[in-house]
């Protein structure tokens, strides 16, 4: 065993496992490590390989990863249950600029599992009101199977500081909107705002390519917007290349990127 | 201090050498070149001079030997990952000078880059001097001078080799004793000033004429040409992507190991996740994204030099004959229109 390898996996034990809907699992680790809100670790199972996963939530020695079972590597891990070992490395990237975002206006919109990246700087604000002035909360999921972290949904729009508007792309369900995310940019009170605010960005790549654009349409400057990228990696520290996008190591330089940057990422 | 040996000096100066360096030079591998009765040249361990190919350039760049085309990075059983042992004994590599500049590009990645240090490149890099070899100027896909990388400085020895024997430098103090009581010569390296073959790199440093080029139709012609095989990167010298990949022994499925191996932005599924689609799905596409790291990209991280040394290794190897000299100079064409066009009118070239 030796310290000074980056690529070093530590056995760390889950605690639990939690479904959020068939494909996507949130799975509590035992971890100390010291992780910003929105940086991603790297999970490997011996034998099967690595994958990056950002983390979900944090708190007093363990780490939240939600996972979606789509490739070799996460289909074994859904196999896991608590007491079985993962094995951890990070954890790696830029997060959210959380002091940035410190007592302005937040809105946050997200498309499927892209609330993963940003659930544990939303908890953040909703157990601390005091973090943000208020925050704008847009949620959007394919259908209801596709419906992650449906404690905290409810949970988050029973906060007085918090506006939430939850939508299935096409179908109907109570209490939600139905509507692709970028339908409800033009309803976000930004003219209330002043100019104290910023916007963050999660989900599919062309949920993102066109929330940027619809915010720029409603007058937003590109200057308060923020998105977290998702790309192929391997080894996560700026080697393998994998996630290289024009002078950009997503793994390094992001997954969080300001939108200044963002916009003009050519992969 | 220079010297001159016959060929049985220079047998016995290897032979020194080899008592405290493991040598690795370009060697000759009997027909398992491209086509059935063509050899291959690549960097290997030698033992005697007759195995440097010194008046040929390899087909192979000299980067495998410090960073291999596969390499274990840790042993596993059911809960333990274990390091790979290294190797003890330093490295002696002759290389030409393309070859031994390319490790500065591998050093800035490897070694550099988001300030981590990668152990596995490290552990040999350590370990390992150059020898420069005279390279005599070159083939005529060579085009170093145009990419300034002549003229390494990060150097041992210098050799030049030749039928009556070699000629050599020392300038690394460290190598003096195994000259004792060798001819003494004057002899300094002298590098190739000019090549045949010039390439002009554009200037890409407006964002907008980087955009207009990535959308050019220039890129579409490498649809049909390439076939998006990698034999290019495989060659080249500076390329350092790879992939990790986990393998488990056949007859024990409770131990296996983590395993680097080289992969290349030119071959399908590159930037592919698990259960999306391709991003880069064309050979044009792929095709672009590299020819910019290696002309625009690489530099405008790290500051100091292109991500390309002109040793023509990847054109020699193509199997569709795609020439990279020629593609930078078409590159360079199609800047210039888009700079004429974005001057008169700002419309983008489509
Ligand atoms: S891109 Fe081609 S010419 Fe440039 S260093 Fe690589 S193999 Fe050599
Ligand atoms: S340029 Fe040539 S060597 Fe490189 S991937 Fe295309 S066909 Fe293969
Ligand atoms: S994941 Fe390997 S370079 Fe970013």
């Amino acid at each position: 065993m030796s310290n000074n390898n980056p690529l070093q996996p530590i056995p760390c034990e889950i605690l639990n496992v939690k479904k959020e809907s068939t494909h996507e699992w949130t799975f509590r680790v035992a971890s100390d490590a010291d992780v910003d809100h929105g940086q991603f670790m790297q999970l490997s199972i011996p034998k099967v390989g690595e994958v990056p996963i950002s983390v979900s939530g944090q708190g007093d020695g363990w780490l939240d990863f939600t996972i979606r079972s789509v490739g070799k590597v996460t289909n074994v891990i859904f196999e896991k249950e608590a007491g079985d070992t993962l094995f951890l490395r990070g954890p790696y990237g830029h997060g959210w600029p959380v002091d940035e975002f410190k007592g302005k206006h937040l809105v946050v919109i997200t498309g499927g599992t892209g609330l993963a990246p940003v659930r544990s700087m939303v908890n953040l604000c909703a157990d601390n009101p005091k973090t943000v002035k208020d925050l704008t909360l847009i949620s959007g999921f394919k259908n209801e199977d596709g419906i992650v972290f449906q404690n905290e949904l409810d949970k988050w729009k029973e906060h007085d500081h918090f506006s939430t508007t939850y939508a299935l792309d096409n179908d109907e369900k109570e209490g939600w909107s139905t509507g692709l995310v970028t339908t409800f940019v033009k309803d976000i009170p930004f003219d209330t705002f002043g100019d104290d605010y910023a916007v963050v960005v999660v989900g599919p790549p062309i949920m993102m390519k066109f929330t940027g654009l619809e915010l720029l349409k409603n007058g937003v400057p590109e200057e308060k917007i923020w998105m977290s990228f998702e790309r192929k990696m391997s080894c996560a520290i700026g080697k393998c290349g994998h996630c290289r996008i024009d002078e950009t190591y997503v793994c390094l330089d992001g997954p969080v990127f300001p939108y200044t940057k963002a916009r003009y990422l050519v992969d | 201090m220079g010297y001159s040996l016959n060929p049985d000096q220079t047998a016995e100066l290897l032979n020194r050498l080899a008592e405290d360096y493991r040598i690795y030079a370009p060697k000759r591998f009997p027909k398992q070149g491209r086509y059935s009765d063509t050899d291959i040249i690549r960097y290997d361990r030698i033992q005697t001079p007759d195995e440097i190919v010194w008046d040929q350039k390899s087909d192979y760049p000299a980067k495998e030997v410090i960073s291999p085309i596969q390499q274990a990075l840790f042993y596993f059983t059911e809960d333990e990952y274990r390091e790979s042992k290294k190797a003890k004994k330093p490295v002696l590599l002759l290389a030409r000078p393309c070859d031994i500049t390319a490790q500065l590009v591998q050093e800035k990645i490897y070694a550099e880059n988001g300030g981590f240090k990668d152990l596995y490149y490290d552990r040999v890099h350590n370990k390992v001097k150059f020898a420069v070899m005279d390279c005599g100027g070159g083939d005529d896909t060579c085009f170093c001078v145009s990419m300034g990388s002549n003229k390494p400085e990060n150097y041992s020895l210098a050799f030049k080799f030749d039928e009556n024997g070699l000629k050599a430098e020392v300038s690394d103090d460290c190598f003096a004793d195994y000259f004792d009581g060798m001819p003494e010569d004057d002899f300094t390296p002298e590098f190739v000033e000019e090549n045949e073959l010039k390439v002009t790199i554009p200037d890409l440093s407006d964002r907008d004429v980087r955009l207009a080029l990535k959308s050019h139709p220039m890129w579409k012609e490498f649809d049909k040409r390439c076939i998006s095989c990698g034999s290019c990167t495989v060659a080249c010298s500076t390329c350092t992507c790879f992939t990790t990949r986990d393998i488990c022994y056949g007859d024990n499925p409770e131990v296996g190991e983590r395993r680097r191996v080289t992969a290349s932005c030119q071959v399908a599924g590159f930037d592919q996740m698990a259960g999306q689609r391709e991003i880069r799905s064309t050979a044009g596409d792929r095709m672009r994204y590299k020819i910019l790291h290696k002309f625009h990209d690489h530099k405008a991280r790290f500051g100091d030099r292109h991500m390309c040394v002109g040793c023509g290794r990847c054109t020699h190897m193509c199997p569709e004959f795609i020439s990279i000299s020629a593609t930078v100079n078409k590159m360079a064409d199609a800047v210039d229109e888009i700079k004429a066009s974005l001057a008169d009118g700002g419309n983008h070239v489509e």
